[in-house]
């Protein structure tokens, strides 16, 4: 089974969608059918993270200190 | 009294102003070279009459030459002149009789050097696009849901409050870096192209949208040069360039992976709608347990009709029906043995009566003997079998006799009867 975290958030939809389709046409047996649900959970979570993972707030690149770039929160005030 | 002689009475031709004028229009509109003419020139007292007619001047360092340009000419301009900004004009000079000046009826008006300026852009171009800079099969696809997005633009201003805007009204609270650059002036070709190396080099986002609001084509020059078009191309990751207002099309449009219009637009294009995003989740949910729960529920449905056949339903049976058949063939058994019984008894009997009638002794109880040659008692059947002196034996029905033999005598043939 591939390990999740690199994968992004339409390639992880991408294989739900077969697993579910593959589960929805009833060929597999119990046992494949219950290592596909597990896989399915698995990447709806993948999805999901992802999706959080997009949230945060909204910063600003700034020059720190020895040259390395930094950031800090940007209000939208000008300046 | 000094006589004075009039010019009339010198001779001399007087002008009356008019006159004088119609003739100074019609010797400066008869020159070819101040027709349809081309005059570069700072712009000064720029004016934009109510009826739409432009009045300024253009000038250089010593001299300033008055312009009109009238409301249908002025209609065909693609920027928004203005004072101090060095122009092009075509147009011809003719003369305002009422005022009596001169001026340039202006055709034409470019901002100076972009000529220049668009035939180095179109090279630029061309080179960019035999280089493949702007090959359609190198456009990468943006990410569906990027984690971060960058804004390479101006930290001031209304386009990345914009993009902030449109952004977190589809997602609220979207990861965004602003990553300040000034969008015009010399230094911004640089900065705009380093900001791009930046965000790639660290690994910043995973989509880049590099934005400028609108402007004349000096303001959106940085996105006409080579260095930003080469730093966009460079870019690892995918860019979106919101560049101007939708007629203007860049360089950097161009090499950039996805075109937006507008800021706006590039925030709607790069931004996942996080509630459509959640519902598609939430079906995909649903139809996986859905799923899942289908197949539970056939095999279950098997399984129940399996159970209810009559061999795992009622297992006993198959015991019962062997036990009977065993049984019945028990009874067989028994039958078959006691049929054998009796006709084994009827012909041990059958045999018994005739063993009887074989006995040679009730054959002796009838006065018959049985004379056996000694000493090896075999039973003699014909005379021939002894000579004299041989013992013999006779056997009665009761005891035996022991006698030798004194003469023996063959019967004839019919006697032996």
């Amino acid at each position: 089974m591939r390990e999740s975290p690199e994968l992004s958030f339409e390639e992880a939809l991408a294989q739900l969608e077969r697993i579910v389709r593959t589960l929805e046409q009833g060929n597999t047996g119990l046992e494949e059918s219950l290592r596909l649900f597990e896989e399915g959970t698995r990447l709806l979570a993948v999805c999901q993270r992802r999706l959080d993972e997009a949230e945060g707030r909204v910063a600003k690149l700034i020059r720190g200190e020895n040259g390395e770039p930094a950031e800090e929160p940007w209000t939208g005030e000008p300046g | 009294m000094t006589w004075t002689p009039t010019c009339e009475e010198l001779g001399r031709k007087v002008w009356r102003v008019s006159e004088i004028t119609r003739h100074i229009k019609h010797a400066l509109e008869s020159q070819p070279a101040l027709q349809d003419t081309w005059v570069r020139g700072e712009l000064a007292n720029f004016k934009r009459h109510s009826r739409g007619h432009l009045y300024f001047s253009l000038r250089d360092q010593e001299s300033r030459l008055a312009c009109v340009m009238f409301s249908s000419r002025a209609a065909g301009l693609s920027f928004a002149p203005a004072n101090g900004m060095s122009v092009l004009c075509r147009g011809s000079v003719g003369v305002f009789e009422r005022d009596g000046i001169y001026q340039l009826y202006v055709e034409e008006m470019h901002p100076d050097g972009v000529g220049a300026l668009w035939q180095a852009l179109e090279e630029l171009r061309r080179r960019l696009e035999r280089e493949g800079l702007f090959a359609v099969d190198r456009k990468r696809p943006l990410p569906v849901v990027p984690t971060r997005v960058a804004v390479i633009t101006s930290p001031t201003g209304a386009v990345i409050r914009d993009i902030v805007r449109v952004a977190h009204r589809r997602f609220p609270r979207f990861n965004l870096l602003l990553v300040p650059v000034q969008v015009q002036g010399v230094e911004a070709p640089g900065e705009i192209a380093a900001a791009l190396d930046l965000v790639n080099r660290y690994r910043l986002a995973q989509v880049i949208i590099v934005a400028r609001g609108g402007g004349s084509m000096e303001e959106l020059w940085a996105f006409n040069t080579e260095e930003v078009a080469r730093a966009i191309y460079r870019s690892a990751i995918p860019v979106v360039s919101a560049v101007g207002h939708e007629s203007d099309v860049t360089i950097a449009d161009l090499v950039a992976d996805v075109r937006a219009a507008t800021p706006s637009h590039a925030a709607e294009i790069v931004v996942p709608d996080r509630a459509r995003w959640e519902e598609v989740l939430a079906s995909w949910r649903s139809r996986l347990h859905t799923a899942l729960a289908g197949k539970l529920s056939r095999l279950r449905q098997r399984v129940e009709e399996l159970a209810a056949r009559p061999v795992l339903a009622r297992p006993a049976d198959m015991v019962w029906q062997r036990r009977q058949a065993l049984d019945l063939l028990g009874e067989r058994l028994e039958r078959a043995l006691a049929s054998r019984l009796v006709t084994c008894r009827l012909k041990v009997e059958a045999c018994a009566g005739r063993l009887k009638a074989l006995d040679p002794r009730a054959v002796l109880g009838r006065g018959y003997a049985i004379c056996y040659r000694l000493p090896e008692r075999r039973v003699v059947t014909g005379v021939d079998q002894v000579a004299v002196p041989d013992d013999v034996l006779v056997r009665l029905r009761d005891g035996e006799i022991n006698c030798r033999v004194w003469a023996t005598r063959e019967f004839a043939r019919e006697d032996e009867r």
